[in-house]
């Protein structure tokens, strides 16, 4: 989950990809993910031009591939879960080095892989070259409910506040002595998380009365706006445009 | 005090507050801060005085008596205008900088008001020209010093214009540092300005007029020199000077 | 428990999707009766709380520990509506910022550990606190069971919608048996984390509490004739409280309907045989036919125009609504049984 420094996610740059306006990247992104998963399983070749494609990205966005892997530990619990299934699988077997695994088995295990693994790469590169301010604004030029792109902006801004705060607690605890060993520990983490909690509510609350002090009236103003050419949304499109074609001929191939 | 010939720039009268759970907070404040004035409002914990500014711009609404900013009473009808002649700043900057950008934040406010454009552009250049950090404005609050982030706090308030800056606790958490720079920025407003702290070293650097709130009412008013000379005041009220520290040219 | 891409077909992802939208949309208008023009920065804080305790990690049994999922804390501290939109901005920003869960899992994930968690746990809440003869003393032992059954049901509904659209070849009564075991074991660590702070908050702040309001002790009146009781201003009523889980199961029940039923109107022998065989077979036949007939049926079944709506993005959640609702009325009794079948 990757600590609460968010802005170690976002890679300051000045490229193609970087000026590209938010709201044309978000659906891109999106897009690219829809077409990846509904892609046959078998289309390996498919999956090899969708790889194509996001380094091809990496590259015009100038992230080094060192940067992506680093990243790509998220997805560590599910790659277990995907090496689990050829084991657990059921239907006809094949014996690989003296194992007996499940054709079935193996089919999803690279089905996930393969797809989970592109979803997770198209997503940090996105990350990686939009602001999260700037994801923000585009979340709001894609008409998402103004509630939700709101909560998301407070969350984003004390998310490191609280973390912070969490932080110093578990020092105050351990270095009184305290560590977390079995199940009953578990009130002296639990009162920490209610403290954690009555400090963030309070928070809010104050958080609230310092936009009143300002004027705030229900409604967050429009301070700042991006706006999209239709050139930006046509570059935008490649990524999802290619993957779409490519998806395309792998579905009247199969 | 010689009465100023405009309206006050703040004025309550008899004010008095009990919480919704009855414990009553303020029994009658009096006071008068004029035009360009600089007023410290000391008191201990517990005296009131958070619950005091919160009625200078209408977050709480006085049980009995009145306040007025510049001639305007605070009411239901007035609170828009009201918010905009006040300029709180909160304790915590983190509180008060809720903003992905210093620059959105300081825009927060006149926007509210509908200031738009180059106008907002300008308002927000000049709100952190004149805190003395004209070149944040894009980065992320969580990214400043603790004594920047004070100031862009202050700069939030400044970029509404308003006629009487409010202060909470402004020196705490400052390094002697940041504690200098913010006091070269107040001194350099030329708005009203009334700090509510018990940093009293700090009271006698910026303020040339003290109020002390005990018990809720307002037990003494003059120069903060004098005030901080009586001994026997301070000893009633639960302030002190930090030790070693003498208030110089002391009447005897 | 972040769901991947790539594990749920396109169609079971776009239909989770489009329960997540129309979840939020009803969350999000009465959140605003909940926290009226606070709602923004209060839910926005909560969620950072929520994010925090997740990585919150607490032992289990010797060697393990688990992390909180959150929905029935939050639930509980500052009620459903808000909850459901605390926990889905964690996951959304989870999925877009840390690449943490499949953009297209995005409906799984927020329909399953937002929506499900939240309107269990508080309905298992309130039911609890209701039969109680002391409600404020029961409040954490009410969390508690809200908790615990939570997770599990999250298992459950994650087990069904795996059962209809999953692309992994396992038996689905072990799927059943493997999550619910496992899960049963994470809610009870989750029940005690979420009692126990619920607690904690209670005995400090009880007014903070969403699911204590109204429940605060009597006041005395001292008057001659002897000391009298009266109630507290009158709570702002919670009665509405099954409210979400009709929604909610309303909603599951256009989406389940609307799946299935394009599975339905092509091949109903099939659909009868995952009915019958608890989709074994169905695995099998679809091995047969060559290729995860699930998957397959995503592509070719939905057609050309689905995919261009998934191309278009957001705007696709909203026709699947319309879609899913439609169908929903001409095939609800067939949609019934492998629902039941299902559970």
């Amino acid at each position: 989950m990757g600590a609460g420094h968010h802005h170690q996610l976002y890679r300051p740059g000045d490229t193609v990809v970087h000026r590209l306006p938010p709201q044309c990247k978000l659906p891109a992104v999106a897009a690219f993910a829809v077409v990846v998963v509904a892609t046959p399983r078998d289309a390996f070749w498919a999956f090899g031009v969708y790889a194509l494609l996001l380094a091809g990205v990496a590259a015009a966005a100038r992230v080094p591939a060192r940067f992506v892997l680093r990243r790509m530990v998220v997805e560590v619990p599910f790659v277990v879960f995907a090496l689990a299934l050829p084991v657990i699988g059921l239907g006809a077997r094949v014996e690989v080095l003296g194992v007996s695994l499940s054709v079935e088995g193996l089919w999803a295990a690279w089905n996930i892989l393969a797809k989970a693994t592109l979803g997770v790469v198209a997503s940090i590169l996105l990350a990686a070259t939009t602001e999260p301010r700037m994801m923000l604004l585009g979340a709001r030029r894609l008409r998402l409910p103004q509630t939700l792109v709101q909560i998301a902006m407070f969350m984003l801004r004390y998310m490191d506040v609280i973390l912070d705060e969490m932080r110093r607690m578990r020092v105050a605890r351990e270095s009184r002595g305290f560590a977390a060993r079995d199940v009953r520990q578990l009130p002296v983490l639990a009162k920490s998380a209610g403290a954690l909690f009555i400090r963030s509510y309070e928070r809010g609350e104050r958080v609230h009365l310092a936009m009143l002090s300002r004027g705030y009236n229900g409604s967050m103003p429009i301070i700042d706006d991006v706006g999209a050419s239709a050139a930006s949304w046509a570059v935008a499109a490649v990524l999802p445009v290619a993957a779409l074609a490519t998806a395309a001929l792998s579905w009247s191939l199969s | 005090m010689t009465p100023p010939p405009s309206p006050p720039s703040l004025s309550v009268r008899r004010l008095a507050y009990a919480y919704p759970d009855g414990t009553q907070a303020l029994f009658g404040v009096d006071l008068t801060i004029g035009r360009g004035e600089r007023v410290a409002l000391l008191g201990p914990n517990g005296a009131g005085k958070t619950t005091l500014v919160m009625h200078l711009n209408g977050i709480l609404t006085a049980g009995h008596g009145t306040v007025e900013v510049a001639g305007l009473p605070v009411g239901k009808d007035t609170l828009g205008e009201i918010r905009r002649r006040v300029g709180l700043v909160f304790q915590d900057p983190d509180d008060q900088l809720f903003m992905p950008t210093v620059r959105e934040d300081v825009a927060f406010g006149p926007a509210n008001l509908g200031v738009r454009g180059a106008e907002l552009e300008h308002r927000v250049r000049e709100a952190l020209e004149r805190v003395g950090l004209p070149d944040v404005a894009d980065r992320p609050p969580h990214h400043l010093s603790f004594g920047q982030r004070r100031r862009v706090a202050v700069a939030t308030v400044l970029a509404m214009r308003p006629e009487i800056l409010v202060l909470d606790e402004p020196s705490s958490n400052l390094d002697p540092a940041s504690r200098r720079e913010l006091a070269e920025v107040l001194r350099s407003l030329d708005v009203t300005v009334l700090m509510v702290t018990h940093d009293l070293p700090y009271a006698l650097e910026l303020c040339e007029r003290s109020l002390i709130l005990s018990g809720g009412v307002i037990a003494a008013d003059g120069p903060t020199r004098e005030i901080l000379a009586d001994d026997a005041l301070l000893a009633a009220h639960r302030l002190e000077l930090p030790y070693g520290f003498a208030v110089a040219d002391r009447p005897s | 428990m972040h769901v991947p891409d790539g594990f749920f077909n396109a169609a079971v992802s776009i239909a989770a999707g489009a329960f997540a939208a129309a979840g939020l949309g009803v969350c999000l208008r009465r959140a605003r009766r909940e926290l009226d023009d606070r709602t923004a920065p209060m839910a926005g804080l909560v969620a950072a709380f929520i994010f925090a305790v997740q990585m919150l990690n607490f032992p289990v049994a010797a060697g393990t520990s688990g992390h909180l999922l959150g929905g029935t804390l939050a639930a509980v501290l500052v009620g459903p509506y808000t909850a459901v939109l605390c926990v889905a901005v964690v996951l959304l920003v989870q999925g877009f910022f840390f690449a943490d869960g499949g953009l297209t899992a995005l409906g799984v994930n927020i329909t399953l550990m937002a929506i499900v968690t939240a309107a269990v746990g508080w309905f298992v809440f309130r039911l609890v606190v209701r039969l109680a003869p002391r409600a404020r003393a029961a409040i954490p032992v009410a969390a508690f069971l809200g908790a615990v059954v939570s997770v599990p049901a999250a298992a459950l509904v994650f087990t069904v919608l795996f059962w209809i659209g999953g692309t992994a070849p396992i038996d689905i009564s072990s799927v059943a048996l493997a999550m619910g075991g496992v899960h049963v074991l994470i809610g009870l660590g989750e029940g005690l984390i979420t009692a126990l702070t619920v607690s904690s908050v209670l005995a400090v702040r009880p007014d903070l509490v969403y699911g204590a309001r109204g429940l605060t002790a009597p006041l005395v009146l001292r008057t001659a004739g002897g000391d009298t009781f009266v109630a507290p201003e009158p709570p702002p009523a919670p009665a509405r409280s099954i409210r979400p889980l009709l929604v909610g199961g309303a909603v599951v029940a256009v989406l389940l309907a609307g799946v299935v039923s394009f599975y339905a109107s092509s091949s109903p022998d099939g659909l009868e045989k995952v009915a019958g065989d608890k989709g074994l077979n169905a695995q099998e036949r679809g091995h047969a036919l060559g290729g995860s007939p699930l998957a397959d049926y995503g592509v070719k079944g939905v057609g050309d125009e689905r995919l261009a709506v998934g191309v278009a993005g957001v705007a696709g959640v909203g026709i699947t609504v319309l879609a899913g609702g439609a169908v929903f009325y001409t095939v609800r009794r067939r949609a019934r049984q492998p629902a039941k079948a299902g559970a």
